[in-house]
């Protein structure tokens, strides 16, 4: 049984209980609980299942720790699985249930695999990989699906808010037990910049269960003092419930910030991810205690020492009322004293050393307790709970000489320093014989920018295992980092404690250490993933000799406690297994984050319409009340077509396309690039950036270009116009500005940086409209201004000027083959101009079309769409467009491509236009086929469909691909095979790819 | 013109800072020879301020300088003038190879004001706002955007942006300042 | 996430606020070169492990393009400089031999 106590509990408010729910059941704790205090102090010791054999599991440990004890945390829009119970605050009405079982937790038809458990070793699955097939589908995955996967994935989405945020500073402390503190208070009073971070709700760590002195105070009273004080300090700023999560390159840090986890729906983001930089950061994380591998050491009631110590003094929670606690090291001695203290039995204490004199030791015995040296336990008795210990010699194979009744194991294997923070960004560790543990080495620090190290440990992080050596470690520790910082020395002494006699650990990696494999099969070392120390030796048995490899195999170490227990014990079996000290094994790599954090935290703000950035026109809001049905081009949202009511998408298109060609349409052409490029060499300058020439364009003049990248591919279009002597202003293709703006820039900073030319990104200064049709001069003559005659604008001229009452740059420049003016006029009259062109327009039946309609009219006049027709393996000679391709010019980016053998191959596919001989639209991206198969056994193919449309002015479908040696074979028909199951082909004949108006009759006049 | 307006017409949202569209900003981009006294003299006409150093903005009688990049300023002028001062900063350095352009309409300008400035820019972009002190020019990111921003006093801050993704820069903004959201970082 | 000084703006920035351009100091190669060449610019990039240079450009800040010399091991940065120069100014090339005295110099723009 496990209980409340009657009294104690340094954290818990007694006067303020809280309900909760475990699997339904109600539940009552207090606020100060961790969900574990709490459900241990209602006798729920089982709260899952394990991951593989399903066997029952119970809490082991009281911290980020924890491999067992996680639940599916909340309900609806925050529901959340593998919650730690030991890091989650108790409030009212916290509602969880426990995972991993089916159908219930007490009953699990699951644990069936824990009968076969010899038929599930190490690398199971990748051994049920090379089964037949047959079998993986019909027996294995079927199985595995049931029982596999940690907890139930959320249904519906969060409601939660959560945000970022950066933070600088001179010093960053991640740990705010006793060391952390000392650490803070020396760079805090160095003046350096401060940022204390604690990942629970209290301050001080573990000392104040273990007890001792500092500076004549007790641990607590010592935490409340030196609070106040780094209080006091205004360039200290301290944070809890804060997990240092890692540590990466040149002072970054990420802080998580649990804010309202424990007060869900108040309003208050729920994590706050800290993006900290640092310049140095002091870890002082503090060890974790080791388990001790032996036979059913995973039965609920088995736990860590130091985990039973901290429920009975932090929450007031007897874990048992029999606790035998078995060790290798005096500090579990501390645990039989406060349970002897709370009134509890301690039945005995084994010890696998040989000898126990220190002073806990003592202790111990005076306070008659039984103490048994070069003892073990040869198996725990019991299935759900612990129901008694047979004990044996630590010596020996493990013949049992007493069978001893009780609830509760305390089991401590020696403590490990958290590394996770120190290695993540490249820290080394050294192996400490003396305390069995790997440590860092501070000669290998993490460096930064400046080469430096900047990251130090602190307190039991560094190692230090007594009180008086982790306050003088953290305190130099926090001196070293404030001076590294650019702080002041700091003269004043740091906190002290005395000295105190401790017998040596011994390591003890098996329990009995001649134990046979029956034994061994029942140790667990990760209990989580269900790894044995069978297992481990298994997979060295099998060859696994690198500690990466067997922990994929075995999966020792992996899923969300990432081995924070089980590392250690892992890595010494398999050493020993290889016959090779630990240190020749080393350890696995530590990752960040160093418990997992939630998506909601790594997102941030980036939720819903802040997902990401939107771009809108001048005109958008018109759109959208137009009911436009919008489609992205790039981070643009441009209107694909404006359905009326009661007609489809398509409808609407057509209409649009026809209204357009026989009457007047308008388009927001907004999103074109549009970029200023002036200065004395601009004109050689746009000579390099574009196949063709630009710098005999005539002033008032426009000329369409083709951009290339380095490897001759096309990259870009757009209109081009000469405004002045060295200014021109060239287009580019709407989701392409930003692009051929950094282009441009790159090659004037980074190659022709003595070049006069000045460029800047003028796309979204202007708002433009592309007046289109047979109707476009009536209505511009309507609206009155400028002159926009074909005399004084012929086709592929500009001109500045008033278009009504708005200042406006106008292009004769058509890409449907209308009659057509692009119209630029300052964006804050974009809409107002848009506005007065509908109104004015009303009489010559304008309508606004959207996207769709333009790419249709585009084809219809075999124009290119860059993105269709090209995907950056595209030449512009492939596209029939070598008129665009100067010949006078000895260089311009991509002519030197464009001389490679492949580019100049005559089998390159080439453009064409092709028409169905039914008239049907061809799929897109429909493949041509011809007789025969390649190496791979798949029909050979000759070319492919790049843009396909229902033509609603020629009423057919037609289409432009490429096609090998298309241009040469006008009238071929090619078999396009469908891929909508028939089995059928297309047929389709090679024609010219001007579908309309060859000769440009209607856009000329 | 009567008829133009800014991206968002002076938008406001009040929370623990308050965020505020400034409505139609004058803005002109300068590209040349920095050290030029034809630039400094354009500056000093347009908005009759000094000439910025590396990452600056200065004040004037009729507007603010700021230092964009070596080879770029930003003037802030009133709107309805900024095409004329474009014209003449242009004729000003007729002889020098530089540009003048205005990006007035290209833009958005956010106000911020309140005692926590600093700490929601500090939501925003990694810069170290923390830091900063008025007369200071930032270009840096504010989530997934470019902006720059500066202080005029300890609890204002103007942030500009480009004018397209003005409502995204709004809507950031104001996920920053949610009451409930302070960091208690001033 | 890496901070380099941009050396136009003088402000520590980091990483999101740049955009990475790859190995610096290659020679562009156009019409008129051989296979051979051409192909190493536009191809071949060095990717040692230790010192490095490299193209960055300081895009949510100044739009600056700059050099930076960094190690890829330890991402040590001996210096940040103008990207506007055909090799390593020398005080980097210092800093490197400072740190790496055995270090033989930047492989300027050949192959590889």
């Amino acid at each position: 049984m496990s209980t409340r106590l009657a009294k104690g509990g340094r954290l818990i408010d007694r006067t303020k209980p809280k309900n909760f729910t475990f699997n339904g059941k109600r539940m009552k704790g207090y606020e100060g609980d961790t969900l574990a205090a709490a459900l241990l102090g209602e006798d729920q010791m089982l709260v899952g299942r394990s991951f593989k054999y399903h066997r029952p599991r119970g809490i082991v440990a009281s911290g980020a720790e924890e491999p067992n004890a996680l639940v599916n945390m909340g309900q609806g829009g925050r529901f959340e699985p593998n919650q730690r119970v030991t890091t989650t605050e108790l409030f009212d009405g916290l509602a969880c249930t426990s995972q991993n079982h089916w159908p219930s937790l007490e009953f699990d038809v699951g644990v069936v695999n824990n009968y076969a458990a010899r038929f599930l070793p190490a690398g199971f699955y990748y051994k049920t990989f090379m089964a037949p097939a047959p079998a993986w589908k019909h027996v294995f995955e079927p199985i595995i699906r049931k029982s596999a996967g940690l907890g139930k994935v959320p249904t519906e989405a969060d409601v939660d808010r959560y945000e970022h945020f950066y933070h600088h500073t001179d010093v960053l402390v991640i740990g705010g037990g006793v060391a952390g503190l000392a650490a803070a208070l020396a760079a805090g009073r160095s003046g350096a910049k401060v940022l204390v971070m604690e990942q629970t709700h209290h301050w001080g760590g573990r000392a104040p269960v273990d007890g001792g002195e500092i500076d004549g105070q007790s641990p607590d009273d010592w935490t409340a003092a030196t609070l106040a004080e780094l209080e006091s300090m205004d360039n200290v700023t301290l944070r809890t419930r804060m997990m240092g999560s890692g540590v990466y390159d040149h002072g970054y840090a990420l802080g998580y910030e649990r804010v309202a986890d424990h007060t869900p729906g108040d309003d208050r983001p729920r994590h706050r991810l800290w993006r900290i930089r640092a310049q140095q950061i002091v870890t002082a994380t503090g060890s974790i205690e080791r388990p001790l591998s032996f036979a059913g050491n995973d039965i609920p009631g088995v736990m860590l020492a130091a985990a039973v110590r901290d429920y009975a003094v932090n929450w007031g929670v007897s874990v048992g009322d029999r606790t035998v606690v078995v060790t290798n090291n005096d500090d579990a001695y501390r645990t039989a004293l406060v349970l002897k203290e709370a009134g509890l039995e301690v039945p005995v204490i084994l010890d696998a050393r040989d000898q126990a004199t220190g002073p806990l030791a003592e202790a111990a015995r005076a306070a008659g307790i039984r103490v048994e040296v070069g003892k073990a336990i040869a198996k725990v008795n019991g299935g759900k709970r612990v129901t008694g210990v047979s004990i044996c010699s630590q010596a020996g194979e493990g013949s049992a000489v007493e069978d001893i009744a009780c609830d509760a194991v305390a089991m401590s294997g020696g403590w490990s320093p958290v590394v996770h923070l120190w290695s993540h960004c490249g820290g080394k560790l050294i192996w400490d014989d003396e305390q069995s543990h790997f440590r860092p080495d501070p000669d290998r620090a993490p460096t930064g920018h400046d080469g430096q190290s900047f990251v130090v440990t602190a307190g039991a992080a560094s190692g230090a295992m007594s009180l008086a050596d982790v306050l003088s470690d953290a305190y130099a520790a926090g001196q070293q980092a404030a001076k590294a910082a650019g702080g002041k020395a700091v003269r004043k002494a740091g906190p002290k404690a005395d000295p105190e006699a401790t017998q040596p650990m011994a390591p003890v990696w098996i329990m009995p250490q001649g134990a046979g494999h029956q034994k061994r099969m029942k140790m667990w070392l990760d209990y989580q993933n269900d790894v044995k120390v069978s297992d481990v030796q298994l997979a060295a048995r099998e060859g696994y000799e690198s500690v990466e490899h067997t922990k994929r195999y075995t999966t020792l170490g992996m899923a969300t406690d990432q081995g924070k227990l089980s590392n250690i014990n892992g890595l010494a079996i398999l050493s020993d297994a290889l016959g090779q000290p630990i240190p020749a094994t080393g350890t696995t790599t530590f990752r960040p984050p160093y418990t997992p954090i939630s998506f909601g935290a790594i997102a941030g703000e980036a939720r819903h319409e802040i997902f990401q950035p939107l771009r809108r026109t001048p005109m958008h809001g018109w759109h959208e009340d137009a009911g436009a049905y919008m489609e992205p081009v790039g981070h643009w949202r441009r209107p694909y077509c404006y359905a009326k009511p009661g007609e489809t998408n398509e409808q609407a298109v057509h209409r649009e396309v026809l209204n357009t060609r026989e009457k007047l349409g308008l388009l927001d052409a907004s999103t074109l690039g549009k970029l200023i490029v002036k200065g004395p060499d601009a004109g050689k300058f746009l000579d390099m950036m574009y196949t063709n020439m630009m710098s005999n364009l005539a002033v008032g003049k426009c000329r369409y270009g083709l951009m290339c990248s380095e490897n001759g591919f096309l990259s870009d279009d757009g209109v081009v116009a000469r405004i002045d002597e060295d200014t021109w202003l060239c287009h580019t293709t709407s989701g392409g500005a930003d692009r051929i703006y950094a282009w441009m820039e790159e090659w004037l900073q980074t190659e022709w940086w003595d070049w006069k030319v000045y460029v800047a990104n003028i796309t979204e200064q202007l708002a433009q409209v592309a007046v289109v049709g047979p109707n476009a001069r009536k209505l511009l003559e309507k609206l009155g201004g400028m002159d926009v005659s074909k005399e004084t604008l012929p086709f592929m001229q500009w001109k500045d000027g008033k278009i009504g009452a708005f200042d406006a740059r106008v292009y004769r420049i058509s890409f449907s083959g209308e009659l057509s003016y692009e119209i630029a006029v300052p964006a804050s009259q974009g809409r107002a101009f848009w506005d007065a062109l509908l109104e004015a327009g009303e009489e010559f039946g304008v309508m606004p079309y959207g996207t769709e309609c333009l790419h249709i009219m585009r084809a219809e006049k075999g124009f290119i769409m860059i993105g269709d027709e090209t995907d950056g393996t595209v030449i512009p000679q492939d596209l029939g467009l070598n008129w665009a391709i100067s010949k006078k010019k000895e260089d311009f980016l991509g002519k030197r491509a464009q001389l490679r053998s492949h580019m100049t191959d005559p089998d390159r596919w080439k453009l064409v236009g092709l028409e169905t001989l039914d008239g049907s639209v061809l799929p897109d991206g429909a493949y041509a086929v011809e007789g025969g198969e390649n190496q791979y056994g798949h029909r050979n193919m000759i070319g492919r469909v790049t843009s396909t449309y229902y033509s609603p002015t020629l009423k057919k479908g037609i289409a432009m691909g490429l096609v090998k040696h298309g241009p040469d074979r006008m009238g071929d028909v090619l078999s396009f095979p469908t891929v909508d199951g028939s089995n059928t082909e297309m047929k389709a004949r090679i024609v010219d790819p001007v579908f309309y108006d060859k000769d440009g009759e209607k856009q000329n006049v | 013109m009567s008829n133009a307006v800014s991206a968002l017409q002076g938008a406001s949202f009040d929370g623990y800072c308050k965020v505020e569209e400034a409505g139609l900003v004058g803005m002109i981009t300068l590209r040349g020879d920095l050290s030029s006294e034809g630039v400094t003299k354009a500056v000093k006409t347009a908005t009759g301020a000094e000439m910025p150093g590396q990452g600056q903005i200065t004040e004037g009688a009729k507007g603010r300088a700021g230092w964009m990049s070596p080879d770029e300023l930003l003037l802030v002028v009133d709107h309805s003038k900024a095409a004329d001062l474009v014209a003449a900063a242009t004729k000003t350095l007729a002889k020098e190879h530089a540009l003048v352009v205005n990006v007035s309409d290209a833009r958005a300008v956010y106000r911020l004001t309140g005692d926590a400035v600093r700490e929601v820019l500090a939501k925003l972009s990694p810069a170290d706002t923390a830091v900063m002190v008025p007369g200071q020019l930032r270009r840096t990111r504010v989530a997934q955007i470019p902006a720059a921003f500066y202080l005029t006093d300890d609890q204002t801050a103007e942030l500009i942006c480009f004018r397209s993704v003005a409502q995204y820069a709004f809507d950031l903004l104001k996920d920053a300042v949610q009451p409930g959201s302070e960091v208690g970082i001033v | 996430m890496l901070i380099l000084e941009c050396p136009y703006c003088g402000v520590m920035a980091d990483e999101t606020d740049l955009h990475g351009g790859g190995e610096a100091h290659l020679k562009r190669y156009g019409p008129g070169s051989s296979d051979e060449d051409f192909q190493t610019y536009l191809f071949h990039r060095a990717n040692p492990k230790g010192v490095h240079f490299e193209r960055w450009r300081h895009v949510s800040g100044c739009g600056k393009w700059f050099h930076a010399a960094r190690n890829t091991m330890t991402l040590e940065v001996y210096g940040t400089y103008s990207a506007q120069t055909y090799e390593p100014p020398k005080a980097i090339i210092n800093a490197v031999k400072k740190k790496h005295p055995e270090w033989e110099g930047p492989n300027m723009g050949e192959a590889k």
